[in-house]
């Protein structure tokens, strides 16, 4: 079961200044453009792996580690803000 | 410093002797994954054991199932907190499946139908500790919970023993997976509380 | 975005298994309907969980939670915490499920269970900002007795049409079937595609898919069918 990116925009607060799920992001193995809002997020705990509702690839994972937070970005090839 | 909530206090309980440290014991089986739930046919099914130099071993649904089966009663414990005690298998043991592989690798890497992996050494997946597991609790394993097969490690924390699996790559070097690259444990040990890399 | 410290100023029962809690927070900021925040609870021993809550009021910090039984969080929330206690709370986050007052297309709302509330949030932001956009509603519950906000939807509000969807029992009288959503439902209740209304929906994952595959395959773009899926 999955939710969707709405459910980042808190944890995402902790990284970026401005609302981040209201990008439009573009997935680097589809192409498909959208908002960070409507892709789906797996949770693992309050860990997140965020993928296309496209294609399934993994978009990017939130991970927190202990006192760190980590996110990876590999499958994002663009967010634009407007 | 975080404001206590008066009177909250979460699932965790005193784990007890039996549990490793910062875990709290459940009765039901949580459903954790890291991308949709890959459907299976146990007639496209197939299982490989991919060794170092290219050799590949393969085994069909019925193959595995011809297999001699064992029937471990184990404790598993999630890096989410959650431990499950005394839970019941049926699989085939990996020492039975790489009886017959030539390798020379310290290190493999679990594939899964659905694209997860994970690593573990290979001393790890020998001498009883591991097992190909299709049934839990005298039912086919459900694919909620990783089938028709998926790895059982329990000595390791439960994202090792990967859901859907569909193969085990032996390899010289190691080779982080899934978790491991986004910076958990690289090993994984519950009772040295090994969540995180750096534990 | 820092956590505030929130307290409680108001608990009621919104039904037999769910409570609306209104929360005071110092300082602030205002939101827009859709919006949520993230509670943070600490027991005493440093054990920390965070869950997420749809705003229900455009000018008020209020939540309702859906005690579930073996739930980690909500029966702590809707049987033990009370007026007076404080509680650790991120927010307004999230600004892409949101409604707009000056926003100008009709608006068609789809809850299921408590996913009515951040879409109540929106109905109220609509009459405190006078905004003339005709919404309607279509709210699926499995008994009428879960109806939340029972009361204020019953009260006339000119531009804003309420139809129900009762998916295990109706009240006495219905015409419509006991049965989930489905194709009817949507056609007879939401808008036609050439209004190119915005398309709110938010409850259980199952239930969103179900809503969000019916209004894309009658024709609705998929980019004004925004959705908010809850575990």
């Amino acid at each position: 079961m999955y939710q969707d990116g709405n459910a980042l925009a808190g944890p995402l607060t902790e990284i970026f200044a401005v609302d981040m799920t209201s990008a439009e992001s573009v997935c680097a193995g589809c192409g498909r453009a959208g908002a960070v809002a409507s892709l789906r997020v797996y949770w693992h705990a309050g860990d997140a792996v965020v993928r296309c509702p496209g294609c399934e690839q993994v978009v990017f994972r939130l991970v927190r580690l202990e006192n760190r937070l980590c996110l990876e970005v590999t499958g994002l090839r663009r967010l634009t803000f407007s | 410093m975080a404001l206590i909530t008066p009177g909250f206090r979460g699932r965790r309980r005193d784990g007890g002797v039996e549990l490793p440290p910062g875990q709290y014991p459940t009765e039901d089986f949580p459903v954790l994954s890291a991308g949709p739930t890959p459907r299976v046919p146990v007639d496209r099914w197939e299982f490989a054991i991919l060794t170092e130099t290219g050799e590949k071993h393969t085994w069909s649904w019925p193959e595995l199932l011809a297999l001699p089966s064992q029937t471990p009663t184990v404790d598993i414990h999630c890096v989410t907190k959650w431990s499950k005690l005394r839970t019941n298998w049926q699989g085939v043991s990996l020492d039975l499946l790489m009886e017959n592989v030539e390798s020379a690798a310290d290190y493999a890497v679990i594939h899964s139908y659905g694209g997860y992996t994970t690593n573990l050494p290979v001393e790890d997946l020998l001498d009883g500790q591991a097992w190909i597991a299709y049934r839990f609790d005298g039912d086919d394993l459900a694919p909620e919970h990783g089938g028709p097969a998926r790895l059982l490690v329990p000595h390791l924390y439960f994202w090792k023993s990967a859901k859907w699996v569909r193969g085990i790559e032996l390899t010289l070097a190691d080779e982080p997976g899934f978790w491991e690259t986004a910076g958990y444990h690289n090993y994984g040990d519950p009772w040295l509380e090994q969540r995180y890399r750096g534990d | 975005m820092k956590w505030r410290v929130a307290t409680v100023v108001e608990s009621r029962a919104e039904t037999a298994t769910a409570r609306t809690l209104v929360l005071d927070v110092p300082d602030w900021p205002g939101h827009l309907g859709g919006q949520h925040v993230d509670l943070r609870l600490t027991a005493d021993d440093g054990y920390s969980v965070q869950r997420s809550y749809s705003l229900a009021s455009p000018d008020r910090v209020e939540i309702a939670v859906q005690r579930v039984d073996d739930g980690e969080v909500s029966p702590y929330l809707t049987d033990v915490f009370a007026v007076g206690d404080a509680i650790e709370l991120r927010g307004p986050v999230g600004g892409w499920f949101v409604w707009r007052p000056a926003a100008t297309e009709p608006v068609l709302l789809v809850a299921g269970g408590s996913g009515i509330v951040p879409l109540m949030a929106m109905i109220r932001a609509r009459r405190a900002a006078g905004s003339k956009v005709p919404f309607r509603l279509i709210y699926s519950v499995r008994t009428p007795e879960e109806i939340f906000y029972a009361d204020e939807l019953r009260r006339p509000d000119p531009g804003v049409d309420v139809s129900y969807v009762f998916s295990r029992k109706a009240p006495e009288g219905a015409r419509r079937p006991v049965k989930r959503i489905g194709l009817a439902d949507v056609t007879t209740h939401g808008w036609p595609p050439d209004f190119q209304p915005s398309c709110f929906v938010c409850g259980p994952t199952g239930f969103v898919e179900t809503v969000a595959d019916l209004l894309v395959a009658v024709g609705h773009d998929p980019s004004r069918v925004k959705t908010e899926r809850f575990g």
